[in-house]
């Protein structure tokens, strides 16, 4: 069976994009998924460090690319899951070492051994970008809810629309529930009705990813915090299981409650 | 008057301009005059010009593709049925078109027929639909998205992006919107910035058109 792959990209750096394809990677191999995680930021690798295999990595991606090893032997296997692979990025290259068509090609030849291929892109609209989105049958979007990181996502939307992948899915990261309750934040619907893209996830903002990235061991693993609830949701999401969104809205004070039933407070038109 | 015989028509491969009688010098400058007012819409557009009969000799050429990059545009062929100006053009290292005897003559002295496009999508940040007629969106126009239209705009949706009806300088364009919150309205010549906090949701599908030299937006009221 021929692996689906999933490109991860943004627009704007700094949304998550590294931190969801290591945390939908653990989740779909701790669904007993076979999956391979590709890292396309050349020159600014970072997948490798949030997964926890930095010093494992002998070969990457440009040197599979140009034939200096068999891809087999750039494939990092992950400390936990065995079914689970990462392909690292060059650190002392650039983005202009990969072509399109090689990034295709690279995908194809790893279909048949996986389920699932996921490409973190780099930020940006430029060849960085194309690359990543080059191989790819479907694209998922990160965004916080955010006016800058919104206006960026929809950049891309229209980038992919352009291209023939079908439309792209939504992930919404880093949600604070506290401000989106105070009529502070952009919530899901103000993001929906602006991108009109079908939602993948809600991610709400968690101190446990900060702690897991610097530790190297995606927060994935540990099924007590919210965050890693609301990635394991998306990879069930991505099987098909049909698994409602994360509700944030269990607390608040009399005065809060009352503000929500009031309604959201006005946001300055985007 | 020297403005008149001067035809400029957006195409997809570029810019088709014809060229009627008069005195080159004036219909050049009729030329300039024309695309001063259009605020820039050719920009960086690849020209085809029509000189149909007349004879038009190598530094009239080349006095025309340096107007025409005054305006960032390429003169890149001409067509024409005189042997003088087919030499000429090749003098001056243009691409050549000599238009089939078949055709009937007196047909390319008809105007354009101004027409418009309908996109039924959500035109996203970046993404810009430029059309010489009138241009209808059924979707959102959003924030970074820009419309450029020689006529009318209308859209059924919210606009957030940038607008500019009647870009080749017609001040009768109208701006149709479901809403509008635009980051900037343009009519012709001039230019309008949405007032800083709008409501959040609008009252009335409005209208906006130029009124003694500004833009004004007002509510579309249904008459019966």
């Amino acid at each position: 069976m021929a692996a689906r792959v999933i490109t991860i990209t943004s627009g704007k750096g700094g949304v998550g994009k590294t931190t969801t394809t290591a945390n939908l990677a653990v989740s779909l191999g701790l669904l007993g998924q076979r999956v391979v995680a590709i890292d396309a930021d050349i020159g600014l690798r970072n997948l490798d460090v949030v997964m926890g295999l930095e010093n494992r990595v002998v070969y990457d991606l440009v040197d599979a690319v140009e034939g200096r090893c068999r891809l087999r032997q750039a494939l990092i296997r992950d400390k936990r899951l065995s079914e689970l692979y990462l392909l690292p990025a060059a650190q002392t290259r650039d983005k202009t070492a990969v072509s399109p068509a090689q990034m295709i090609d690279l995908c194809h030849q790893l279909r048949p051994d996986f389920d699932y291929v996921l490409i973190d892109s780099p930020a940006g609209i430029e060849q960085g970008f194309q690359n990543a989105v080059a191989g790819a049958d479907e694209v998922v979007i990160i965004t916080t809810p955010e006016v800058s990181a919104v206006r960026d996502a929809d950049r891309i939307i229209g980038l992919i629309e352009a291209g023939e992948k079908g439309p792209a899915k939504l992930i919404i990261n880093r949600i604070k529930p506290e401000m989106v309750r105070r009529g502070d934040m952009l919530d899901v619907t103000d993001v929906l009705e602006i991108l009109r893209v079908d939602l993948l996830g809600i991610v709400p903002e968690d101190e446990h990813i900060i702690v897991s990235t610097n530790k190297g061991s995606p927060v994935a693993h540990d099924t007590a915090v919210p965050a890693a609830q609301a990635f394991r949701n998306i990879a069930r999401r991505m099987l098909g299981e049909d698994v409602p969104f994360m509700v944030f809205d269990s607390s608040g004070n009399l005065l809060d409650r009352l503000r929500r039933l009031i309604g959201p407070q006005r946001k300055g038109s985007e | 008057m020297s403005e008149d015989q001067v035809i400029i028509k957006g195409t997809r491969d570029g810019v088709a301009l014809t060229i009627g009688e008069g005195p080159w010098v004036e219909l050049v400058a009729g030329l300039e005059t024309r695309l001063r007012s259009t605020a820039g819409f050719f920009k960086g557009a690849r020209v085809l010009m029509d000189v149909g009969a007349r004879t038009v000799l190598q530094p009239e050429l080349e006095q025309t593709a340096a107007a025409l990059a005054r305006y960032d545009m390429t003169l890149v062929s001409v067509i024409s049925t005189n042997a003088e100006t087919q030499a000429a053009a090749r003098e001056a290292g243009l691409g050549l078109v000599v238009p089939q005897p078949a055709r009937p003559d007196g047909e390319a002295k008809t105007l354009p027929f101004v027409e418009g496009i309908l996109l039924r999508r959500t035109l996203r940040s970046g993404q810009v639909a430029r059309h010489e007629g009138h241009v209808a969106v059924i979707g959102d126009v959003n924030a970074g998205a820009e419309i450029i239209a020689g006529g009318d705009v209308i859209v059924w949706g919210k606009v957030r992006g940038i607008v500019h009806a009647g870009a080749m300088g017609d001040e009768n364009a109208v701006v149709c919107a479901l809403y509008l919150a635009p980051m900037q309205l343009r009519i012709g010549p001039h230019i309008a910035r949405a007032p800083e906090g709008r409501p959040e949701r609008p009252l009335a599908p409005e209208q906006a058109f130029v009124r003694d030299g500004t833009i004004v937006v007002e509510p579309w009221t249904i008459r019966d």
